[in-house]
């Protein structure tokens, strides 16, 4: 067992990149991330497996940093929240364009704008439809607790480097400030030189090797067929990962007649409402996406045929509520689907949810 | 067993700490727990608040509506965190500063002298321990042993000969809790 400690959201992010092996960190502080800087400024990892730590003068000059990083085939990461992860966008489609691993953590806070420092999950939309620009999708993946944002650091970098694509931890202020039990992982060493040259030699630019063709990252393609080949081969990676990566957790959804869908601190939230109104003798269950992006419509759909309706529980105006009618939609059922939100940095309260329910879907 | 509670006052009244060393308490007696603070703006001389869960089982939302316990260091507070208390549930507060006190008569309500007692100890610092001793007076959900375990975990190591000044505070506030109302 690792060791256990009580730490924020925030914090354990920066633990788990030093005992995941990773390379280097490039991040400009905003609130309610900055700790994950912070931390990692006290930690002086540099000192210690020899990672590198930099505040870039900019979100823009941070993601830049990530690409030209990545490039070179070592594990890295940057994070911030809302506004900074926009100004991250053209970049992360870049990186995306140009098939390079990275992680990049978004610890949401509302918006649109500079909005609050706040919990908030309205980044749903920009972070599973796009968000920068092109055809390109970024594995996403939603942390409920303290221990899934140090499980999903090394999660997201193994990902990451399977389908050569950026992936992001997708949480917000209220997970990564509060304080839960922890157990961290245990130390990984970094990857040496040699190790990324065996490994990643195919693509990384590390060098020419007198053995090899040099390698050329780019995302430029000025001739229409080849970049349509491109884009077509980049389909059938999200193909893949569609088929092989949709991670969920469905809690008491067995013998409910309605299920709240919902992900990170919502998801914490709809546990409790599940006790409340089982309690009440309402047979409900949560069906909790750990993937946002590739998201589980397949088991959606699947509940669609036993259910009488799902409530999409959100801190937005109500975003990932289309792709479960999507699910549902798609497999020919009756099922109702309602959303139920708030915005602006407010967090639901467990019985608000009871009550959407009662009124949006029993009631109605 | 589970405590659902809300620690509010002014920012620099140590209630975040407070909320920490419980934390660090309940996890060395092997609990589950959650810490949930306010952040931002309200921290910087405005009011604070933190939630703690302290449970047996895995815990679920780590925001609540609706406390086993609120343990009030200010007016705003009591205003907002009254009657959000559970009906038989627990109300402990400070009198100093406050001009409207609890009036509810379904809850059980103390009070703590901590701002007199943290000065007789000639640390007004300590202010914050003295109300922790209180509330363990009046819910002894973990033992003296796993605060003394849970100050050392919480506090960095040079402040680690603080603990016993710490210690006595809170066992000054064990004693000192007042009856206002038990239901």
């Amino acid at each position: 067992m690792g060791e256990l400690r009580l730490m924020k959201g925030n914090e354990v992010i920066a633990e788990a990149a030093i005992r995941c092996g990773c390379d280097g960190y490039f991040g400009y502080p905003i609130t309610p991330q900055s700790e994950v800087m912070e931390t990692l400024m006290e930690r002086e990892p540099w000192n210690e497996t020899g990672m590198v730590v930099l505040q870039a003068e900019s979100e823009i000059a941070s993601i830049n940093m990530l690409y030209g990083a990545a490039g070179s085939g070592k594990k890295v990461m940057t994070s911030s929240s809302s506004p900074g992860i926009s100004l991250m966008a053209e970049g992360i489609s870049y990186i995306a364009g140009s098939e390079l691993p990275c992680v990049i953590v978004n610890v949401q806070r509302g918006g649109p704008g500079l909005g609050t420092i706040q919990p908030s999950q309205a980044d749903y939309f920009q972070s599973v439809k796009g968000g920068g620009h092109g055809d390109y999708k970024m594995i996403v993946l939603a942390p409920a607790s303290v221990q899934e944002m140090n499980d999903f650091v090394d999660l997201g970098f193994e990902l990451a480097f399977k389908y050569r694509n950026p992936a992001l931890i997708l949480t917000d202020g209220a997970i990564g400030q509060m304080m839960e039990k922890v157990e961290l992982s245990d130390y990984k060493p970094r990857m040496t030189d040699e190790e990324i040259d065996e490994k990643y030699g195919s693509w990384s630019t590390n060098g020419k090797k007198p053995n090899r063709e040099r390698n050329i990252i780019t995302s430029l393609e000025m001739q229409s067929d080849k970049m349509e080949a491109k884009n077509k081969r980049f389909q059938q990676k999200y193909a893949k990962m569609e088929v092989e990566e949709v991670r969920y957790e469905a809690i008491e959804c067995d013998d409910a007649d309605y299920i709240f869908v919902a992900f990170g601190s919502s998801a914490r939230i709809c546990q409790k409402s599940v006790e409340l109104a089982r309690a009440k003798g309402i047979k409900v269950g949560l069906l909790r996406p750990i993937t946002l992006y590739p998201f589980p419509k397949k088991v959606i759909g699947e509940m669609a045929k036993h259910v009488k309706g799902f409530l999409s529980v959100e801190m937005s105006a109500g975003q990932m509520v289309e792709d479960v009618q999507l699910a549902v939609g798609c497999s020919c059922s009756d099922a109702k689907v309602e959303y139920f939100g708030r915005m602006g940095g407010i967090i639901p309260s467990p019985s608000e949810v009871v009550e959407a329910l009662e009124q949006k879907l029993i009631g109605g | 067993m589970t405590e659902e509670m809300i620690i509010a006052g002014f920012g620099g009244q140590g209630v975040l700490s407070m909320g920490k060393i419980l934390a660090y308490s309940g996890v060395m007696a092997e609990q589950e727990v959650s810490w949930f603070p306010s952040y931002g703006p309200e921290m910087r001389g405005g009011t604070a608040n933190v939630t703690v869960i302290v449970s047996d089982k895995r815990i679920s939302s780590p925001v609540v509506n609706e406390y086993d316990t609120a343990i009030i260091l200010n007016q705003q507070s009591m205003d907002k965190f009254e009657k959000m208390v559970k009906p038989g549930g627990t109300l402990l507060y400070d009198p100093n500063g406050i001009s409207r006190h609890p009036e509810r008569s379904d809850i059980n309500i103390y009070k703590i002298d901590g701002t007199i007692i943290a000065a007789d100890l000639g640390n007004v610092k300590t202010f914050n321990m003295v109300v922790l001793g209180a509330y363990l007076k009046a819910k002894p959900i973990v033992s003296m042993d796993s605060i003394e375990k849970g100050l050392e975990k919480s506090l960095p190591e040079r402040h680690h000969k603080l603990i016993p000044l710490n210690l006595q505070a809170v066992e000054a506030g064990y004693e000192k809790l007042e009856v206002v109302n038990e239901v």
